[in-house]
């Protein structure tokens, strides 16, 4: 030890001699940590994200009629964002609640929360929650639960390969392959239609290995717009059964896609009550406003109670090195809501204003469309569902509604209706116009 | 043939087994149901087993699974192949049966996927606090997780972290923060690690991105580290916390460990450390606690230091710093950072990863930062873009409120002043409640020596205790702790630590 401070301090004295690092005589090779040499060198920049970069180029689009219909967060007539009525006063009582402590939550979360948010997507008279068949974790809002739920699965599942559809939301084989598994396709949206490629659905899941994992996006397609029927719904749930197929529910739209709650359920709780087993990520960003909070749920509906339990052990391993456990404000907010009569009324309310902006907004553009005599029909925007309508412009054309009118949207096409306002919809509908008459 | 117990509930339920089969299925089922068993491969022998055994009523529990009770952490990858080889032969049995006929109706013949799944093992940490909570005695003292207690033994919100919230209730909204963070955040992070007036932050050369507290840090860090240096090691301190092995496991990249704690002096293994630091190849990734070393409480002095420094820039290792608590091990965030700017003085091109679990009481809200040094700003936005790559297709972006605290906490001059002062507080009531620990122990006439209580820094005690003697402390005087011995000095209290010496000296007397 001696002869090593030895060395460090004619060292240090060297070096404030020479005034840099000398590598000559002093038998100190040259470090790839000094600076100079970073072992992350090779280390290239990134791409944007495909959605969350519209938002980075919108903010630097000086233009005062710039919009942006890129990232689906909801904005008022005002084109402001939004927070619920509810989740202000949720939060208030939260704030003013002194006893109430920041203490790490337990690694499945908040226990209210997870039992509420259960109720909320299968039903408070669920079967499956009576016979403590499902376990419930919270995660970090839809991508989290989706995360957690990949490594589970790529974990102690046999089968390593998820069905996604095509088009679906740009996260999703991210996720999906960083957390273990292989993705495949199926087809789901028809752009000669606009509508849902059902032959195609049910060809290609019939064609699917045994076992495979299937992304059901449960309501509101991401980013189509296109639901299965009811009737559909059945189809579908009966060929995924038939093939033994474990379903993976992204819902991330309850109450926005009609503005009810129970009827935007209705595909989940239809495979729920055959008695079989799935995945269910749920999010709060938007049908709560409670985007940057980051709360949401994975449940996984087993076939009896004992094997829920151990899979939610599990669930905790999958977790625990990931962030320990998952961030407290948000959730608490969630359940304060859920489990008071009043507020969850009043929520239930301001959704369906949202639900009701939005399918208004979808009627004023097909409108604007119409009055202006747009080529092409555009009826795919009215009969479309939820936050986004895939207008089925092309990466052409959106470019140039960028650049000439100052729109923001994904390459795909995709514009989210909740950035429109009635005093937006006329520009939005001048550049569509233009882009479809100008652009091939 | 010799079926698994999987696919023998497939074929019974599917209806697809023969008179006798069912026969001999309904007696496994039966067995299985009285006495516990689990048969994975029941055949004719089997079946004369059962009778025999089950006459003589010595049917044992056949485990179908690894022992985990023992807390220890068992990798998965054995029993994930038997469930695997298992599962497919019965996918391949299953598929030539089924073929693709639609014999199937409903789900209600398929078994549960997840029946193999086995119960995983309680967290060593997180699990001493849920047995902690189910136990009804009145005398019960948690020192197990690292959460600090006033001396009422209870949770704290820090005042500058109530005014915090106060000022931002109703005024902000809850968009989503860019993938990187909260940059406000970001910032007052990075001077608290770097300085305030850090060339490094002046030069935009630290890639910096907002993580789920200091476990998202770390976990970012092992992800990055996976991708950038896939052929590297991570070389953690023997012990260390916990849930780092989980981490870079989980991240795929295969760990070594180095000399780091002395049983004997209960203090630092200096030369051993150095020889594993010399020993190392080149350029290998260190992990190394800034300061307040979970769980040991055992810090290198300046000295030591300053000689890893050296020794790191002979060998060209990458130092990538863990920091819980700042400010928590001296109650000066200054002098606990110090390991840190002596690696950067020397020039060295560190990690950090940075919490605000511990010293601003936001353990709930999992804010932290893992930050990058990088050689210039070019390559801090690229390192910075990359970093964001995997936090998107983990959470897409981190929760928005507890950063929201910080930044207000940090950066309001009278806040930042009340947050230095509340700090300071909680060090130095555990540095009180180490010399209390001590004294009370000694005057028991205790045989051992307990200087190291004193000696060690931060907020947790290695004692020494072996896992005999910390389960008779849970289990004769309900004393919760982790079985390596480990004492959290932030649920001691004026109140409970004479109970506490009293129990440690009982447990170690002989």
């Amino acid at each position: 030890m001696n002869s090593s401070s030895a060395d460090r301090r004619l060292y240090m004295l060297s070096r404030h001699l020479a005034g840099t690092i000398s590598n000559e005589g002093s038998g100190i090779s040259s470090s790839p940590t000094s600076a100079g040499n970073s072992v992350f060198g090779n280390v290239v920049r990134a791409p944007e994200d495909p959605i969350l970069g519209v938002t980075v180029a919108y903010n630097k689009d000086p233009s005062p009629v710039k919009l942006n219909l890129g990232v689906g967060a909801y904005r008022t007539e005002e084109g402001k964002p939004l927070v619920l009525n509810v989740v202000r006063k949720a939060e208030h009582l939260l704030v003013n609640d002194r006893s109430r402590i920041k203490e790490y939550l337990p690694i499945v979360g908040l226990a209210d929360f997870n039992k509420l948010s259960a109720k909320l997507i299968l039903g408070s008279d669920s079967p499956a929650i009576q016979g403590n068949r499902v376990t419930t974790v919270q995660c970090l809002s839809g991508t989290g639960s989706l995360r957690v739920g990949a490594e589970f699965l790529a974990k102690h599942y046999y089968q390593r390969t998820i069905y996604i559809p095509n088009p679906t939301w740009g996260n999703h084989t991210k996720i999906f392959t960083l957390g273990g598994l292989t993705v495949k396709t199926y087809r789901y949206y028809d752009p000669v239609t606009r509508g849902l490629n059902i032959q195609g659905l049910l060809e290609d899941l019939n064609s699917a290995p045994s076992g495979s994992i299937v992304l059901l996006h449960a309501c509101a397609h991401n980013p189509t717009g296109v639901d299965p029927t009811f009737d559909q719904w059945g189809q579908i749930r009966q060929l995924i059964r038939s093939k033994n197929l474990l379903p993976f529910f992204d819902s991330a739209y309850q109450g926005f896609a009609s503005g009810n709650l129970d009827k935007d359920a209705e595909s989940v709780r239809m495979f729920v009550s055959d008695g079989g087993e799935c995945f269910i990520a749920q999010s709060y960003a938007k049908n709560m406003g409670l985007y940057g909070e980051r709360v949401g749920a994975l449940s996984i509906v087993c076939r009896n109670a004992d094997v829920a339990s151990r899979v939610e052990s599990q669930l905790k391993l999958v977790i625990r090195p990931m962030y320990s456990s998952p961030p407290i404000h948000g959730a608490s907010i969630v359940a304060t809501i859920l489990k008071d009569r009043n507020l969850y009324n009043e929520w239930t309310l301001e959704l369906k204003a949202m639900a009701d902006r939005i399918i208004t907004m979808r009627k004023q553009l097909f409108d604007a469309l119409s009055a202006r005599g747009t080529p092409g029909n555009w009826t795919h925007i009215i009969k479309q569902i939820g936050m986004f309508t895939f207008t089925g412009l092309n990466t052409k054309q959106v470019a140039f509604m960028t650049k000439e009118f100052h729109i923001y949207m994904t390459s795909d096409g995709r514009i989210s209706m909740a950035g429109l306002s009635s005093r937006t919809v006329p520009h939005l509908a001048d550049a569509i116009h233009a882009a479809v008459t100008t652009v091939g | 043939m010799v079926h698994s117990a999987q696919h023998r509930a497939d074929l019974f339920e599917l209806g697809l087994m023969g008179k006798k089969e069912r026969k001999f299925e309904e007696t496994i089922k039966q067995v299985e149901k009285r006495s516990g068993a689990i048969f994975t491969h029941p055949n004719v022998g089997t079946y004369f087993f059962i009778i025999i055994n089950f006459t003589l009523n010595k049917i044992k529990h056949q485990a179908t699974c690894p022992d985990f009770s023992s807390g220890n952490r068992k990798p998965h990858r054995e029993s994930d192949s038997v469930n695997l080889r298992s599962m497919a032969l019965r996918t391949a049995i299953t598929r030539r049966i089924l073929g693709s006929s639609s014999a199937v109706h409903g789900s209600r013949s398929m078994s549960s996927w997840w029946k193999n799944v086995e119960p995983a093992p309680k967290d060593p940490i997180l699990g001493v606090t849920e047995a902690f909570l189910a136990d009804p005695s009145p005398d019960k003292v948690n020192v197990g997780v690292g959460a600090y207690r006033d001396d009422n033994g209870k949770p704290v919100v820090l005042e500058c972290v109530r005014e915090a919230e106060r000022r931002i209730a109703g005024s902000m909204n809850m968009e989503y923060l860019p993938m990187g963070g909260s940059n406000k955040m970001v910032d007052e992070t990075l001077k608290l690690a770097y300085g305030e007036n850090s060339d490094l932050i002046k030069d935009k050369r630290i890639a910096a991105v907002q993580a789920l507290s200091g476990t998202g840090a770390c976990r970012l860090f092992a992800d990055f580290q996976k991708r950038f240096s896939p052929d590297s090691h991570i070389y953690i301190p023997v012990p260390t916390w916990s849930n780092h092995h989980n981490i870079w496991r989980d991240a795929n990249v295969p760990q070594r460990t180095f000399h780091y704690y002395h049983p004997e002096t209960k203090g630092l293994d200096f030369a051993s450390l150095m020889d594993d630091v010399k020993n190392a190849p080149k350029g290998s990734v260190f992990l190394l606690h800034a300061c307040a070393h979970n769980p040991t409480g055992v810090d290198p002095t300046v000295e030591q230091w300053k000689e890893m420094s050296y020794q790191f820039k002979v060998k060209g290792h990458f130092a990538f710093f863990d920091m819980a608590y700042q400010g928590f091990a001296s109650g000066d965030p200054e002098k606990d950072v110090q390991s840190i700017r002596i690696f950067l003085e020397d020039g060295h091109l560190i990690g950090c990863s940075q919490s605000y679990a511990k010293n601003m009481g936001l353990y709930g809200q999992r804010v932290g930062c893992l930050s990058l040094v990088c050689e210039d700003e070019k390559q801090a936005v690229a390192v910075k873009s990359q970093l964001q790559q995997i936090a998107r297709p983990m959470y897409s972006n981190p929760p928005v409120h507890g950063a929201l605290i910080v930044s207000t906490v940090l950066g309001n001059p009278d806040l930042k002043q009340l947050w230095l002062k509340e700090v300071k507080g909680m060090a130095d009531r555990i540095i009180g409640m180490r010399s209390a620990l001590r004294e009370n122990i000694e005057k028991l006439g205790s045989p051992l020596s307990w200087e190291h209580i004193t000696n060690q820094i931060g907020m947790f005690c290695y004692s020494g205790m072996t896992p005999e003697q910390v389960d008779r402390l849970t289990n004769e005087f309900h004393i919760y702790m982790t079985r390596n011995g480990r004492i959290s000095m932030a649920g001691v209290t004026t109140g409970n630590v004479e109970y506490l010496a009293k129990a440690i000296h009982e447990v170690t007397k002989t």
